[in-house]
């Protein structure tokens, strides 16, 4: 019994890494997705530190005259 | 068979003075000009060739056999006359040019000044512009080009730190996106015996097509933007004819202005007019470097032969379509996308350089061959050395993050910003702060070309002229320098008519051995002062 439910746990941890296994490639996959994310959210985090307060007033108040 | 001839770029930046609206755009251009030029001073002890020599300046001379008289040339076309700006304007600035810049008389505004790299800088219709020193190949086209985007730089760090001047901020981009768009020009030495008509055809459908590899990305469709959405050329939706001379009203592809700065029997300067103002240096580097070769192309008659039914309007399809599916229709009815028409230039190029190229046609050859095949898997992929993906990529991210739509400001804004001059404040500066835009050049290499000149063109000359002897050049142009010396009663007016010579080697001797610009000149001249 004590041996049947040792097989038992071991095939049940072995299911268990199993699964935890099979969804390794889409767990890794997140995660450079998540890093991109992240890398683009901090780049955008730079950059609204950057962008002109008012952009409605700034960008209609960008008026040239006419060049070549 | 290369990419090496003598070129040069011009930029026209677009001016701003944020705490003051409204403010003369001709005035905030000339404080520019004005602020560089003190720095010139306290470096030279001595402000030289400040005065543009304009008697060889022809803008209504057109390539196709004929002058436009100048009472039908619009006014901006009679660029032959210096600017002037009047008492009243300067005071409406409410600034000091003579405290502020050390200008002696007060009045003397300068609207243009040579630089010792062999530059120009000045006031064109009301923008403040670099032009270029005259290199021999597409890699020094971009060093030199670069290095007009650090003079500017250092202008408008100079103006801000001048009291009582407001912060001018400097844009390196071709519209206002409210029906006004102003240049970003590229000059190409040819041969004379070359038919303008030859060039014409063989490079209408290569500049509709290239604003693929190097277009500098606009939101808004349309010269007003009356359109919301997204395209890859920042002057395509300016363009209104095939061929012309004009080059502020009714701009065509094929810019036909004959004002060669050089001996005019032997050759034509090809002043290009439709190019978007690059930040990404690879998009300069290939906008210059495939242009070379295809006139190298068109040159030896190896040019693709493919006529366009409708330019303009290919021209316009392209640009409005990112996604480069967008198709035009040739004259023997095939529909080709931007990407196919690069792709049959590319391929003629690389049949027409063989087996052995030099090394930078090489390179060129390469990268343009790599960026069409990754153009054609996913634009995406190219956003580091392609400014108009560069752009877009962000303007995504926005979108994807806030939920904008094409109209909204903020993405205007983006887009605007991008081209910002100022390195704490340009998208463009804060991009390649990350590594995330590729670099052709070092940042000391551009600044060295800041100060010197290119050593293979008679920009050579012109530079160590300013530079050895600032204090007798009373004026210069492309193809002269004027020399005002106490030993002569008469100005000296040196010609400098072939572009390949003034190099430093066959003039560096003459300036290591003068003591001083009357044996300068006497050298040159073969004779003793008098």
């Amino acid at each position: 019994m004590a041996s049947q439910e040792r097989r038992n746990t071991e095939a049940q941890s072995r299911e268990v890494e199993e699964a935890e296994e099979a969804p390794l490639p889409t767990h890794q996959s997140s995660t450079e997705a998540s890093a991109q994310v992240s890398g683009t959210d901090d780049l955008l985090d730079e950059i609204d530190g950057v962008l002109e307060v008012n952009a409605e007033e700034f960008v209609r108040g960008f008026v040239q005259k006419g060049g070549q | 068979m290369s990419v090496r001839r003598v070129m040069g770029t011009e930029t026209e930046y677009g001016v701003l003075a944020p705490t003051q609206p409204g403010a003369n755009a001709t005035v905030l251009s000339s404080q520019i000009i004005n602020a560089y030029a003190a720095t010139m001073r306290e470096g030279y002890g001595n402000l030289p060739g400040t005065r543009w020599d304009y008697t060889d300046e022809q803008p209504l001379q057109d390539a196709r056999g004929w002058q436009m008289p100048r009472s039908q040339a619009h006014a901006s076309q009679l660029t032959d006359e210096a600017p002037v700006l009047d008492a009243e304007q300067i005071a409406l600035a409410g600034a000091d040019f003579s405290t502020g810049f050390g200008q002696e008389p007060a009045s003397d505004v300068l609207m243009n000044i040579v630089l010792g790299n062999g530059a120009r800088l000045y006031v064109d219709h009301a923008h403040p512009e670099y032009s270029s020193p005259e290199v021999t190949n597409p890699r020094d086209a971009v060093l030199w080009d670069k290095a007009g985007d650090v003079v500017v730089q250092r202008a408008m760090d100079r103006v801000a730190s001048t009291p009582g001047f407001a912060p001018v901020n400097l844009y390196k981009n071709n519209t206002d996106s409210k029906s006004v768009s102003y240049g970003s020009h590229e000059n190409y030495l040819v041969p004379r015996h070359v038919p303008f008509s030859d060039i014409t055809a063989g490079l209408i459908p290569f500049f509709v097509s290239r604003q693929v590899i190097c277009g500098a990305g606009r939101v808004g469709i349309g010269a007003l933007s009356q359109e919301a959405g997204y395209q890859l050329s920042q002057r395509a939706d300016f363009f209104e004819a095939d061929v012309g001379l004009e080059t502020t009203v009714r701009r065509p592809i094929i810019n036909t202005r004959d004002e060669p700065h050089a001996v005019a029997e032997k050759y034509r300067r090809l002043h290009v007019i439709i190019g978007d103002a690059n930040l990404s240096e690879i998009s300069c580097y290939l906008k210059v470097g495939t242009a070379a070769l295809v006139l190298d192309m068109i040159e030896a008659g190896t040019a693709p032969q493919v006529e366009l039914e409708s330019p303009v309007e290919a021209l316009q399809t392209i640009s409005h379509d990112p996604s480069l599916k967008a198709a035009v229709r040739t004259n023997d009815e095939r529909m080709l996308t931007g990407l196919d028409l690069q792709e049959l230039y590319f391929e003629a190029a690389r049949r027409h350089v063989g087996n052995s190229p030099d090394e930078q046609t090489r390179d060129v050859l390469t990268r343009w061959g790599t960026l069409i095949e990754v153009l054609r898997h996913d634009p995406m992929d190219a956003a580091a050395d392609v400014d108009w993906i560069a752009k877009l990529k962000l303007l995504q991210a926005y979108r994807d993050r806030d939920n904008l739509a094409w109209s909204d400001a903020r993405l205007g804004l983006v887009d605007l910003q991008y081209a910002d001059m100022r390195p704490s404040k340009g998208l463009y500066y804060r991009l390649a702060a990350r590594g995330q835009m590729t670099r052709l050049l070092t940042d000391s290499e551009i600044e060295a070309a800041v100060v010197q000149p290119p050593a293979d063109t008679r920009a050579y000359f012109r530079g160590n002229c300013i530079t050895h002897f600032p204090g007798h050049v009373a004026s210069a142009s492309w193809d002269s320098i004027v020399f005002e010396l106490p030993g002569r009663r008469r100005l000296q007016r040196i010609q400098t008519l072939e572009p390949l010579r003034g190099t430093r080697e066959l003039t560096k001797h003459l300036f290591d051995a003068a003591d001083d610009a009357d044996e300068f000149v006497s050298m040159l001249l073969g004779d003793a002062p008098g």
